[in-house]
């Protein structure tokens, strides 16, 4: 592919040196990011989707850590900038939008007041020009009457609202690259609905990249070109939407699928759970960190991480089993059929 | 096929209202609506799944349901038995046959208590076993969600969220309750444990013949776990019926945009199926619209839903929409 790379993450590895040890969320991840495209990153709590996002974004708190690895935004190398360096990409080249609007936005400024600080904090423009934008972002989110909306208060707002303008407050300063971590969580069916469609419309308007975290593999299928599966620190697999929900190659993938309801299902077919919990980053296994969930597991997993085998192009996934000589497993198929 | 089970659960034209009052000394009293005129009835061993956005009042049906608010008007029945107006003591030997099962597995466990207290409790306010025997019951109780023996001694905050949902549930069944309302039971938890507790769910109905209501906003879920679903919109009853017809023929314009709106996971099917995103949010309960709820977002309103407030028709036996196009 002959596509412009804007974000190249290599081997990245984020801990959390908490008082009972180090929490290893991050273990070597790497990802690569089109310009233009919508790439998904689905996983379960504690997955370390959220976590490799504030790596990229350097907004990890104590006592989170970078302890390896490469974030190249445009070929620059994120880890080695310095606070001040950061804060002038932050929100103007890359911004984050997150799960809880309130907590985003601060409840004693007014919308407005707090949309022209972001835009005069990046742009050098007048009171009255980031005045202009501001009520420009706002209408293109879908805020009726912006005037009048922007001398509100958040609490004003409902919760739909609120994730709008932070939409609008994300995208005020053209943002090459939007990290959206889990968006539309908190809202309802119908909100999101609306938020997803204004997601796509902008993006396609705007032809920003953007980095969707969520669990909810419905979303997924709805917005996203690409999408990288995440689970225990790692990414299981990578591929494009459709070869993920029909050609998924890794067991977790398949888990995850068959344990959400089928939509074209009539008959209430059983769900098909996986059993067991998560690892525990503290005790990351040695191994494979899914084979104690894994109804494939041989005893290779236990030992070895398995690596990336790739599948298509664009498909790859961490499985023992894709490896020429593996044995065929009855419902794993090894080659692509997509 | 006409479902001849008996009637565990009628409600008649229950009333929620709260007030709210403001102004000089609260002078100023004024009503929500949290739930408006809702009837339906709940058959021995099925489940009602009930559904609808936030602040739809469906949480607050469940919870008038079991009495742990006094209702405005309207009837309860309990197995024919009217319980609206009964007062703690005479409700105290239908608490164990009714149960919850809350959404935040972290709030609705004592952090102060073990897992056998917290199961006990309600083993021993019922009289039904003490000592030995109820050491014994707690722990069947504990085999049957899936959780080990020696969970019993320790504090919840040992446990992950889907294990406390087990806890919880544990709860829930010790009294051998006959239906239990499980009040979004799994929108806290992760998919691949969401699964795991929709299917013990669906067991321990098999096994002790549970009646449930399924309340929750996850239409994917409650269409897979329900046998006829209820849609709600501002504290109205606006749809209900055998959950396929309601998801493969839905009625109501809100319902069809719900399903609409839910985010499928099959990407072919997502680009295909035509979407209807609602404008707008819901209104305020404070100050519903006049005549029917849901005209302000409706993309069919016509000018008789501003005047009149359209009451549940049986459209096809057993599924009943409340719209002024049937």
């Amino acid at each position: 592919m002959s596509r412009e790379k804007i974000l190249e993450v290599k081997g990245l590895q984020t801990s959390f040196y908490t008082h009972l040890g180090e929490v290893q969320s991050v273990r070597n991840v790497d990802f690569d990011l089109y310009k233009g495209e919508v790439l998904g990153v689905v996983g379960e709590s504690g997955s370390g989707k959220s976590v490799t996002c504030s790596s990229v974004m350097r907004l990890l708190q104590h006592p989170g850590k970078i302890k390896a690895g490469e974030v190249l935004f445009k070929g620059e190398d994120l880890v080695k900038k310095t606070e001040k360096e950061m804060r002038e990409i932050q929100g103007n080249e890359i911004s984050m939008i997150f799960q809880d609007p309130m907590s985003a936005l601060n409840p004693v400024y007014t919308i407005g007041n707090q949309m022209i600080e972001v835009i005069r904090k990046h742009k050098k423009v007048s009171k009255k020009e980031a005045e202009e934008i501001a009520i420009k972002m706002l209408t293109l989110v879908g805020i009726p009457s912006p005037e009048e909306r922007m001398k509100n208060y958040p609490h004003e707002f409902s919760g739909g609202m609120r994730q709008r303008a932070v939409i609008a407050m994300a995208l005020s300063c053209d943002p090459e690259l939007v990290i959206a971590d889990e968006p539309t969580t908190a809202l309802d069916v119908t909100i999101q609905a609306q938020i997803l469609e204004l997601m796509k419309d902008l993006q396609e308007r705007l032809h920003s990249s953007i980095i969707f975290i969520t669990h909810d593999l419905g979303v997924i299928a709805q917005l996203c070109t690409r999408v990288i599966v995440m689970y225990g620190g790692m990414v299981m697999e990578e591929a494009t939407v459709d070869e993920l929900f029909y050609d998924a190659k890794n067991p977790y993938t398949m888990g995850l699928l068959n344990s959400v309801p089928n939509p074209k299902a009539d008959t209430k077919e059983r769900l098909e759970p996986i059993p067991g919990m998560p690892p525990d980053l503290l005790n990351p296994p040695k191994g494979c960190p899914f084979c104690n969930r894994c109804k494939y597991a041989v005893k290779k997993c236990l030992n070895e991480v398995p690596p990336m085998y790739e599948v298509s192009k664009t498909h790859k996934s961490r499985c023992h089993l894709l490896h020429p000589e593996a044995p065929q497993m009855e419902g794993f198929v090894k080659e692509a059929r997509m | 096929m006409k479902d001849t089970r008996e009637n565990l659960i009628e409600v008649q034209g229950l009333k929620q209202y709260f007030t709210k009052t403001s102004g000089l000394l609260g002078r100023n009293v004024q009503y929500i609506k949290a739930v408006d005129n809702v009837s339906f009835y709940i058959k021995k061993g099925e489940t009602l799944g009930l559904v609808g956005e936030s602040g739809c009042g469906k949480s607050t049906t469940g919870r008038s349901l079991i009495k742990l608010y006094e209702p405005t008007a309207g009837k309860i029945l309990f197995n024919g038995e009217d319980i609206t107006n009964y007062n703690s003591k005479q409700m105290l030997p239908f608490r164990k046959r009714m149960q919850m099962v809350f959404q935040d597995p972290y709030a609705s466990l004592d952090s102060r208590m073990t897992i056998n207290e917290i199961i006990g409790e309600a083993i021993v306010t019922h009289g039904i076993a003490t000592g030995k025997e109820k050491d014994e019951r707690i722990f069947e109780l504990l085999d049957k969600v899936g959780l080990m023996r020696d969970h019993a001694s320790r504090y919840p905050h040992e446990f992950s969220g889907g294990q406390r949902q087990r806890v919880g549930i544990a709860r829930a069944l010790a009294v051998n309750p006959e239906f239990i309302i499980c009040d979004e039971p799994i929108s806290a938890l992760d998919v691949s444990i969401q699964a795991q507790v929709i299917n013990m769910l669906e067991d321990l109905q098999n096994d002790m013949g549970l009646t449930y209501l399924f309340i929750a906003h996850d239409l994917s879920m409650v269409k897979h776990i329900s046998n006829r679903i209820g849609v709600m919109y501002l504290g109205n009853l606006v749809e209900i019926g055998g959950s396929d017809e309601v998801n493969n023929h839905p009625a109501h314009p809100y319902t069809e945009a719900l399903l609409s709106a839910v985010p499928l996971p099959d990407p072919r099917l997502a680009r295909e199926r035509k979407r209807i995103v609602l404008q707008g949010d819901v209104p305020s309960p404070l100050n519903p619209p006049s005549g029917c709820p849901f005209r302000t977002r409706c993309s069919k309103c016509m000018k008789v839903c501003s005047e009149v407030k359209p009451e549940l028709k049986e459209i096809t036996p057993g599924h009943q929409v409340a719209c002024h196009l049937y």
